[in-house]
């Protein structure tokens, strides 16, 4: 196979998924409302969090809508695992097994038309939260949040296709969902790392993920620069090595 | 009669509970997505307990534990909803239908069913709580009545989700309550104080019965027990639950009597 074959591979299968969208519309509801919900009612919840000392904003709503638009890629990532896990037990993924195209390449079109996903529930997002008064972060701000959304959606496509080759199972969502859900959130998600307690704050000291979320946040909080852009840069590229190998692996073991 | 009826009220209850137990995407939403944000947002928004006019509590956890409470029990009667959904679009109502047992007793069974999930998990939490630094204030006597707010909760909310059910028969529209739950439970003082939070989601905090349910739940752990807040969140769970067993049982009339 060459290049040319795997790429019209890779579009075909993307075609596929946005196809889903179009003939199932309410198919992308749960991963916009979701986080949409979370967000206003974290929001609304925890907002006076802000006046405490230490507290690095004074717009709590800007301060989350990082966290709200990578929990909206990871429901989209996971998605994807869930549609492949039914796929699977559908028997449709058997037939896309025995064709001649490459598994990396069939991996390729499931975790790109999830980054793709992705920026639906954070558009919508992003119009929410300015309505409610997050900042604008800058066109560079605003680039490297869509970039570090495309790139949870597709950590997120990675391991939900990682649990669904695994499991071969739609029963196994709630793990799915779950495993980004603890990613996202055991980061600086509701409040600055010296404002965490307990557990959470070294969880979050040592979870690459809260590289990933300061990275995201810069624009909204403050200015955008290089420091802090690296390594979340730098971690959302090791997750997606990691979770991308994880899903390889999964695919290369699955016989047909 | 009586006897017989119970009869079949017990064992759909217990099949409810071994059907949740062996479906992991029926248990995760009682037990493991509360407890992840239990302690996410114990760790995350503990140092609320610092702002001014925050109730005196020994932390943290003591205040939210009851909020974990009632979002796995509003999670529970969603998920039993689901699971009656199921075995309506599967058949195995038609054939409960037309044996000769109390049409009610179906419903019945699904709902004590859903409350033994929720004693579960009001036991679960309670034993996470002391496990992880909580204090109940009132003791074992404290313990009891949150047990009993948390699993009458779940027949009212559990009402709720079977009556849709019933209505629609379809387990996809009572999944659609899902994001309605995290609505109602952010409009209410579930995880913090209601004068705390950002209008109008602090008026709508301080008249939401769920708030009076989670204070009434919250009181005996973070002071004792008031007969105030016992009598306003066992009228709450009284109001729902009258208003959703009433809905569920004209949704079963209507689906007897235009079919499926």
């Amino acid at each position: 196979m060459d290049l040319r074959a795997d790429l019209q591979t890779i579009a075909a299968l993307v075609r596929r998924a946005a196809n889903e969208l179009l003939r199932v519309p309410g198919a992308a509801i749960p991963g916009v409302l979701a986080p949409t919900i979370f967000f206003l009612g974290i929001f609304a919840v925890f907002g006076h969090l802000t006046l405490l000392p230490g507290f690095t904003s004074q717009s709590y709503q800007s301060f989350l809508i990082p966290i709200s638009l990578m929990q909206g890629a990871g429901f989209t990532g996971a998605a994807t695992g869930v549609n492949l896990a039914r796929d699977i037990e559908q028997g449709w993924f058997d037939r896309l097994l025995v064709s001649p195209a490459p598994r990396p390449v069939l991996l390729a079109g499931l975790v790109l038309s999830a980054s793709l996903r992705s920026l639906i529930p954070a558009t919508v997002l992003l119009a929410v939260g300015f309505a409610f008064g997050v900042h604008w972060p800058g066109i560079g701000g605003l680039a490297i949040a869509l970039l570090i959304v495309m790139g949870m959606g597709t950590i997120a496509a990675c391991w939900g296709a990682a649990i669904a080759l695994r499991f071969r199972s739609q029963s196994a969502a709630p793990l799915m969902q779950a495993g980004m859900f603890v990613l996202i959130l055991t980061t600086t998600s509701y409040a600055p790392l010296a404002l965490l307690s307990g557990w959470l704050h070294t969880v979050a000291q040592y979870n690459p993920a809260t590289q990933i979320v300061e990275a995201a946040r810069q624009g909204f909080v403050g200015g955008v620069t290089w420091g802090d852009t690296w390594p979340g840069i730098l971690a959302l590229a090791g997750l997606l090595a990691l979770l991308s190998a994880l899903a390889l692996r999964g695919m290369r073991r699955t016989a047909v | 009669m009586v006897a017989a009826n119970l009869r079949v009220i017990g064992a759909l209850a217990a099949r409810s509970v071994k059907q949740t137990f062996r479906r992991p995407q029926l248990m995760a939403p009682i037990l493991v997505f509360p407890t992840l944000l239990l302690a996410i947002q114990v760790g995350g928004a503990g140092r609320g307990v610092n702002l001014p006019g925050f109730p005196h509590v020994n932390g943290f956890l003591d205040f939210i534990l009851a909020g974990a409470m009632i979002q796995s029990t509003l999670l529970a009667g969603n998920s039993g909803g689901i699971a009656l959904a199921v075995d309506i679009e599967m058949g195995f109502t038609d054939r409960l239908l037309a044996a000769p047992i109390s049409r009610f007793a179906i419903v019945l069974g699904r709902l004590a069913g859903t409350a033994a999930l929720g004693a579960l998990s009001a036991l679960w939490f309670i034993a996470l709580g002391l496990i992880f630094g909580a204090r109940i204030a009132e003791g074992i006597p404290g313990a009891l009545t949150m047990i009993l707010f948390v699993t009458l909760s779940a027949i009212a909310f559990g009402g709720i989700a079977a009556a849709v059910a019933l209505r629609s028969g379809r387990a996809s529209v009572v999944q659609g309550l899902f994001p309605l739950v995290f609505v109602i439970l952010f409009l209410s003082s579930a995880f913090f104080p209601a004068h705390l939070m950002l209008e109008p989601a602090a008026t709508i905090a301080r008249y939401n019965p769920l708030s009076f349910i989670v204070e009434g739940v919250r009181d005996p752990v973070i002071s004792s027990l008031s007969l105030h807040a016992f009598a306003k969140a066992l009228g709450s769970i009284a109001l729902i639950a009258s208003i959703s067993i009433g809905l569920s049982a004209l949704a079963l009339r209507r689906r007897l009597r235009v079919g499926g």
